[in-house]
């Protein structure tokens, strides 16, 4: 009886593998009405990426959009954060990898591989915030939000901030500082950001995709902050622009290098790119935060899809490279809609050079484009 | 007599009673609590749509968990593939064999395992079998798990063959049965819905794990293509959507954790039932 | 078994199999402490000791980087004997309620109610946690501890939500049934004898328990406390989603912390270079240290008696 049942284990295992090894539909909770609705032909390339949370809801977007015009490929992308998304890379565990920090010399040296940055879309880091009865747009200062980030800045009605934002009451609360607890992009570019304006964020902290953050608590993912952000009175944190709109998040008002107090934007992203076009490098490794322009928001950055150059499997890698080809191109009218802003053209036209790039054991894989 | 001390004794004796019978109710409450809110909050969520759905991105209507349904079941049915045939075997050696120093060892080293933090094995796992193979796969899942079945299965198949008697296996040895046999067929055989217990329990266990999959199996928003690829599970979606700003994504959560909770309920219960036949059956 | 028996082909196959399946049992526990020490080389070089009392933890490249494992196991240690001192005295009043006290009807019921908080998922202890025990403690108990009891170093601070005494609330909530099932059986291991014997000398109910039933159980109690702590060491969902992830060692329960476990699965994720050794070695140790627990726990439970299918509970 017991070896039976150990049969049936291992038979039911068995089952289950064997339906989903040949590719056939997953009849293991199979109808006839839903047999109809999930893929029945076997993909003929299956893709996985890993990496930024930042992006993931146009990514999201981008795979639906693209499965559905190209049935033999099925796209598999999980938001584990860019520091994730770089290690899956390095150590090739997935197909692609995503980051919105670009990846360091040492950890490109460190790849067994040469890794391109391919850009996909322009997205804002945005200061958001839950005080209750407190308006939207409060006006905050680079060196006042280092000190926030810092502790130095307290409460909710200090005086730095208060004066900054004359007509609103602020409360006498503790303010909760809420930052990510995994490695991620987005605390690279708000880090990054913090210490091109504050020289004591610079020496405290630093910038990485994880650092150590002297107050406050952590929580997973852009998602897991905003999430946080929203269920907890007095707290601040720092989460991609989409995040903060898509939940209805107030979000603040940062002053820029041209001393406007400019609100995130799709324009003012557009803006802060436009003033950095001249001095993005071939491999598209830049940042542009504290931009120069009067309309430009101090805290946008590229975000980028990793792919090796030169792959082993060409089925694959050719998959890839047209669907990211697809991304530059016909993926960007996705983006407004998310609150991402479109590549420029000058930027579509560099990334471009890099897909044309990508090879398969040294095969060109884009030939004709 | 000393009445007023024998007063004294009872209030203390009645005082203590009533404590033992308050932590009883302070212990009955939060559970209460946590399945009232999982069955009002899931059992709004729950719909056709979940159990024949994919997960769509934040926003859209009519998302659901199918991809994770299938795939909890293929993390369990390989868990079970490479644990119970092992935790068997390995019980029926420490149960008919292990009188010995490598009898003690083994026992030793089971008890010990069954104490390693899951998120450990699956460290484990994802240096061993993740980087090698170059994927997060349900293989990669389904061994993590499987090192957490191993001992109870161990453990339970060598005491319940324990307590077969003698008798039978001298029954049916004098009939010129030889040991292999009458071990499998008989022993065995005598001690299967123990161990079967035993194993439902194991599964039940696992099905609730999350943390030894979020290096080894990770996840997936589709059908995985075969085994070897990244799995989607009920577990790791419920710990993405906990943390999701998003009304409708913390909706589907709560609606995986009622299916989730009613899954290893339903499993805890039929265990009990097992037992309460081996017991009638003994009779 | 008799000898003469050894001759046979298909049995010494079978025993050799036998063998062989249990042995696996051994090898992958070997395989696990010596991939962890090899995987953590470089930081158990770099710092020896002085990783485990190292209170740092700051993975930024550069000068400043730094690894140190004191606040995490400072984290960890805090969450668990605090979820411990909230479920001790419960689950041992429902082991004395269920073993001593409760009629034969029940008895089971409940017994069974217990355990089935056992069978709740982690992550699903942390979504409750978050989502329903969160705001109370926010709105309720957070002020009320800090307005009577602000002035103790344990209570200072502004709670904000996430912090250790969420974590240990939830965790107290999940290690009650290990503690209490664990302790039902040695109570029901105590020889009934002793009990009639207290019984018959006048002794009341609760005379009977704490002259008798008590002492003659305390080694298997601590072991089942010492099985619940191992539980809470290891526990990794519910207080990643609780805690608020901050590496940092304070007094208050209040304040967020970071337990071992849960800087693994924030981290592990994406850690390289020696960051990865660190996150190994950090496995390495609670790996350790739950081995350590267990076998105290069953030397002590052992005393009293065996626990049939004990390891299905741990």
């Amino acid at each position: 009886m017991s070896v039976r049942l150990a049969t049936v284990a291992v038979f039911a295992g068995l089952a289950v593998l064997g339906c989903k090894g040949d590719g056939s539909s997953p009849a293991a909770v199979g109808s006839a009405s839903q047999a109809a609705k999930l893929p029945s032909p076997p993909a003929d390339v299956s893709l996985n990426g890993s990496g930024a949370t930042f992006p993931n809801p146009l990514y999201q977007k981008w795979v639906a959009a693209y499965q559905a015009s190209e049935k033999g490929v099925r796209i598999n992308y999980q938001s584990v954060g860019s520091g994730a998304g770089i290690k899956a890379i390095s150590d090739r565990t997935v197909d692609f990898g995503a980051t919105d920090a670009p990846m360091t010399d040492d950890q490109l040296g460190k790849a067994t591989g040469k890794i391109l940055h391919i850009p996909t879309t322009l997205g804002a880091v945005v200061v958001t915030y839950n005080v209750k009865d407190v308006p939207d747009h409060l006006k905050i200062t680079p060196d006042v939000l280092a000190g926030i980030f810092l502790g130095d800045v307290k409460k909710w009605n200090d005086p730095r901030i208060t004066a900054l934002n004359v007509g609103v009451k602020l409360p006498d609360q503790a303010i909760g500082v809420s930052w990510r607890s995994d490695g991620s992009g987005t605390t690279a570019v708000f880090t990054d950001y913090l210490c091109h304006v504050s020289t004591g964020f610079k020496d405290k902290v630093g910038s990485a995709t994880s650092v150590k953050w002297p107050v406050g608590s952590g929580s997973k993912g852009n998602d897991g902050v905003t999430n946080q952000i929203k269920q907890t009175p007095g707290s601040i944190g720092y989460v991609e622009l989409a995040y903060a709109r898509q939940t209805k998040l107030p979000t603040m008002d940062l002053r820029n290098k041209a001393g406007k107090f400019v609100e995130a934007s799709l324009e003012a992203i557009a803006a802060a790119a436009a003033g950095s076009l001249g001095k993005i490098p071939a491999d598209m490794r830049i940042s542009i935060v504290d931009a120069e322009g009067q309309a430009a928001y101090p805290i946008a950055a590229f975000t980028y899809i990793l792919v090796y150059e030169d792959a082993t499997d060409a089925a694959k890698a050719g998959a890839l490279a047209k669907f990211l080809w697809w991304g530059i191109h016909d993926g960007q009218k996705l983006g407004g809609p998310l609150h991402y802003a479109a590549l420029p053209s000058e930027v579509v036209s560099k990334a471009e050079v890099l897909l044309k790039l990508l090879k398969a054991s040294g095969k060109p894989l884009l030939e004709g484009k | 007599m000393d009445l007023a001390g024998y007063r004294r004794r009872r209030l203390v004796d009645l005082a203590v009673r009533g404590a033992c019978v308050a932590a009883t109710l302070v212990a009955v409450v939060p559970l209460v609590l946590i399945l009232g809110y999982i069955v009002v909050k899931g059992g709004a969520a729950l719909s056709p749509a979940f159990f024949l759905e994919l997960p769509k991105p934040a926003g859209e209507t009519g998302a659901g968990m199918a991809n994770a349904i299938v795939g909890t079941l293929t993390l369990v049915g390989l868990a079970c593939a490479f644990g119970v045939p092992l935790g068997v075997f390995a019980g029926i050696y420490l149960a008919e064999f292990g009188d010995n120093w490598l009898g003690t060892v083994i026992r030793f080293c089971s008890d010990v395992m069954a104490g390693v933090p899951s998120i450990v094995s699956g460290l484990f796992v994802y240096a061993l079998v993740v980087v090698p193979m170059g994927r997060n796969s349900a293989i990669a899942g389904g061994l993590a798990l499987a090192m957490l079945m191993l001992p109870t299965v161990t453990r339970t198949t060598e005491e319940l063959l324990k307590l077969v008697p003698n008798a039978l296996r001298e029954a049916a040895l004098a009939l010129g049965v030889p040991e292999w046999r009458t071990t499998l067929w008989v022993v065995l055989r005598t001690a299967a819905p123990g161990i079967a217990t035993g194993v439902v329990l194991a599964v039940a266990r696992v099905t609730g794990e999350t943390a030894p999959l979020l290096f080894t199996s990770l996840n997936n928003n589709g059908w995985a293509d075969g085994i070897d690829q990244p799995t989607a599970s009920l577990t790791v979606q419920i710990y993405q959507y906990a943390g999701s700003p998003f009304e409708d994504q913390q909706a589907q959560a709560w609606a995986a954790a009622l299916v989730l909770v009613v899954v290893v309920l339903v499993l805890n219960i039929s265990a009990r039932i097992l037992v309460r036949h081996r017991v009638a059956g003994a009779r | 078994m008799p000898g003469w028996r050894i001759g046979n082909l298909g049995d010494r196959l079978f025993r050799g199999i036998a063998a062989t399946f249990a042995t696996i049992i051994v090898v992958v526990l070997l395989v696990i402490a010596v991939a962890l020490t090899q995987a953590s080389r470089e930081t158990l070089s770099a710092y020896g000791f002085g990783f485990v009392v190292g209170q740092d933890w700051n993975p930024v490249e550069g000068a400043n980087e730094v690894y140190g494992a004191l606040p995490f196991v400072w984290g960890t240690l805090v969450t668990s004997f605090l979820a411990l001192a909230l479920a001790v005295p419960i689950s041992v009043g429902i082991a004395v309620f269920i073993a001593e006290l409760a009629p034969e009807w029940i008895r089971t019921p409940t017994g069974f109610v217990v355990e089935l908080l056992a069978a709740v998922p982690s992550v699903i202890y942390g979504l409750w946690g978050f989502f329903v025990l969160r705001p109370v403690l926010i709105e309720h108990v957070d002020p009320a501890l800090s307005r009577w009891l602000g002035f103790l170093p344990f209570f200072r601070g502004a709670p904000l939500g996430n912090d250790v005494l969420l974590a240990s609330v939830v965790l107290a909530i999940m290690i009650l049934p290990t503690i209490s099932s664990v302790s039902r059986e040695i109570l029901r291991a105590v020889p009934n004898t002793l009990r009639e014997a207290a019984l018959a000398l006048g002794a009341t109910k609760w005379e009977m328990i704490r002259s008798v039933v008590l002492p003659y159980a305390k080694s298997g109690l601590t072991g089942a406390v010492i099985l619940g702590l191992g539980r809470a060491l290891g526990e990794t969902m519910a207080v990643t989603m609780l805690v608020g992830n901050k590496p940092s060692m304070s007094l208050s329960v209040f304040e967020p912390a970071a337990t071992m476990a849960s800087i693994i699965a924030n981290q592990y994720p994406e850690a390289q270079g020696r960051q990865h050794s660190a996150l190994t070695e950090i496995g390495l140790l609670l790996f350790a240290l739950t081995l350590v627990l267990n076998i105290l726990a069953r030397l002590l439970v052992w005393r009293v008696g065996r626990l049939p299918g004990d390891a299905g509970r741990a």
